[in-house]
């Protein structure tokens, strides 16, 4: 997958972990904490369903990877190359 | 020739989850949802751990834990468990002081308790707000030195009737005290002040017979009346386990048993480095409680406005060990009213809880024990009088539960009903690597604890257990693509 693809992947899991949020004004260089009601358990469920969508593993040393859009992206785009996009 | 509970029971499993608590039951629905296969043991004949009921004659059913928890159960339980379970989670709305210091009845959540702290307790807003930030900002990383009492002096120095108010309710949820960490204080008590106190409408036999019902539905084994004697591990990790005469074999085990019952009684303490080993002796379990059952006239009922839970007290000022001591001054009466299981007869019922120490009733012998629970349901009326008038009168049913009753249907060490201190969750958390393929999901750290701490936690355990049995072998039988 390409990092836009990565993108839009991440924007359909969030839009069901938070489906109350705006997704649309997402500022992708600002933490998703700073702009979205997450917590912990939320951030939980983005890991359980990368790995049940892509099966991508997120180790949890590497959660803090996760912190913004951009950083989240950039983390994936090498685990997910070789996903294909549905 | 007894029932043989283990009838048809698999050779070997990918995980095993001992005991089924809200922890417990939560692993083993994510972990069959994921495609595992999963045998949960239950050494009780009902499943739900803490999160109980129990029925008598003349159709009375009292809860155990059910009041109550922070809105955060409806997604965990629309996300973990199913919608139907989610929709049937309802607010109570009457939450009851009345002590020495003040009176006075709220919906428990942040803008009731800003009003009453800047009205009735003439605090400034600003303080008001700053606090309830540092609370919500908390994380269980954070600096662990400073305490609650800390964090309460920093806000509201000299102020004992804040403090009351603020640390009553949360010393009932989970146990701990003035002494502990104070950011398991600030997640527990601003995960209840984001909407207030919630409980699952129709009752805790409801829920777990609902919950069941979605296990089965995604494959579990479930397996009641089945003591694990024992965790056998070899050097590369978990092998099987010693359940009711027979071994079966796993690649990992969930223990929804208390954490140092895990280590220690399971497993057994030859199997851990001697540094963990010293770790896992240090963590102080969490205290006992005792509870008095009491049941309403069928035709009589009480006011709504008695409220729905009531923090009494007549000590005048709030204080740890006057909370565990047996000379009870503080008391957490819980109203059942009829509408807690809308389609059964109408009952009300209450119970009294208050924290106790397991030592206090240990030692004595059946006639001396007899009496004090006997003392216990006496005083216990005596103190209902004021919000209940003639209630010796009016109720038809009382009985009692003590730290002896909560060991023998949980066997937690002690009796313990609120898990571990915080440092049990580092030490729960360290168990996968001591032995690959061990894990704890049981009530730890305080912020683990609750119907909601302890839910979550299990989701958080049964993410761990995935991603090590999907790296330990391709052959692992993973949910298929």
């Amino acid at each position: 997958m390409a990092p836009e693809e990565i993108r839009s992947a991440i924007i359909d899991i969030l839009g069901d972990i938070a489906p109350d949020e705006d997704l649309s004004t997402l500022d992708d260089a600002v933490a998703f904490r700073d702009q979205l009601e997450l917590d912990s358990m939320d951030f939980l469920d983005i890991v359980m369903e990368l790995r049940k969508r892509y099966r991508v593993q997120v180790p949890e040393e590497d959660y803090t990877a996760l912190n913004s859009m951009a950083s989240t992206v950039e983390y994936l785009t090498p685990k997910m190359v070789d996903v294909v996009a549905t | 020739m007894p029932k043989d509970y283990l009838k048809g029971v698999a050779d070997a499993y990918d995980v095993v989850v001992v005991g089924s608590g809200l922890g417990g039951l939560t692993a083993a629905n994510i972990l069959a949802r994921e495609g595992l296969s999963v045998l949960l043991l239950e050494q009780h004949y009902k499943l739900g751990g803490m999160a109980t009921w129990f029925k008598r004659p003349g159709g009375h059913i009292f809860d155990i834990s059910l009041h109550g928890f922070p809105y955060g159960m409806v997604k965990s339980c629309r996300r973990y468990w199913t919608p139907e379970i989610a929709d049937s989670i309802v607010q109570l709305h009457g939450v009851r002081f009345d002590n020495p210091m003040f009176s006075l009845t709220t919906t428990f959540n942040r803008n009731d308790f800003t009003k009453l702290l800047t009205t009735d307790f003439g605090i400034e807003k600003q303080t008001v707000d700053q606090f309830f930030d540092t609370a919500r900002n908390m994380n269980f990383y954070d600096d662990q030195s400073l305490t609650t009492r800390e964090l309460f002096d920093r806000f509201f120095p000299g102020r004992e009737d804040v403090v009351r108010l603020l640390m009553e309710p949360i010393t009932y949820a989970n146990g701990s005290t003035l002494e502990d960490p104070a950011l398991t204080y600030g997640i527990v008590f601003s995960n209840f002040m984001s909407k207030g106190v919630f409980v699952f409408q129709g009752g805790t036999d409801k829920l777990i017979k609902a919950m069941e019902k979605e296990m089965k539905g995604n494959g579990v084994d479930i397996r009641i009346n089945c003591d694990v004697k024992k965790i056998n591990v070899s050097k590369d990790g978990i092998q099987s386990i010693d359940v009711n005469g027979r071994t079966i074999r796993t690649k990992a085990v969930v223990s929804n048993a208390n954490l140092r019952a895990t280590i220690f009684n399971l497993i057994g303490k030859d199997c851990f480095d001697a540094d963990f080993v010293e770790e896992a002796e240090a963590v102080r379990l969490n205290n006992s409680s005792t509870q008095v059952y009491m049941a309403l006239h069928p035709e009589d009922s009480i006011p709504r406005e008695t409220g729905d839970l009531l923090f009494c007290s007549t000590a005048d000022r709030f204080q740890t060990d006057l909370l565990l001591s047996r000379d009870i001054t503080s008391r957490t009466f819980s109203f059942y009213y009829p509408d807690t299981r809308p389609d059964k007869k109408e009952r009300t019922f209450i119970v009294s809880s208050t924290n106790a120490n397991f030592e206090d009733w240990t030692g004595m012998d059946k006639a001396a024990y007899d009496a004090s629970k006997e003392d216990l349901i006496q005083t216990t009326l005596d103190s209902l009088e004021k919000y209940v008038p003639n209630c010796r009168e009016r109720i038809t049913h009382a009985e009692v539960a003590t730290p002896i009753t909560f060991r023998h249907y949980t066997q937690h060490i002690n009796g313990a009903s609120f898990g571990t201190k915080f440092e049990g969750l580092g030490v729960s958390r360290a168990l996968p690597q001591q032995i690959p393929g061990l894990y704890h999901a049981g009530s730890c750290g305080i912020i683990m604890s609750g119907w909601l701490g302890t839910i979550n936690y299990g989701v958080i355990v049964a993410n761990d257990v995935i991603n090590h049995l999907s790296s330990v072998a391709n052959t692992s039988p993973i949910a298929t693509e």
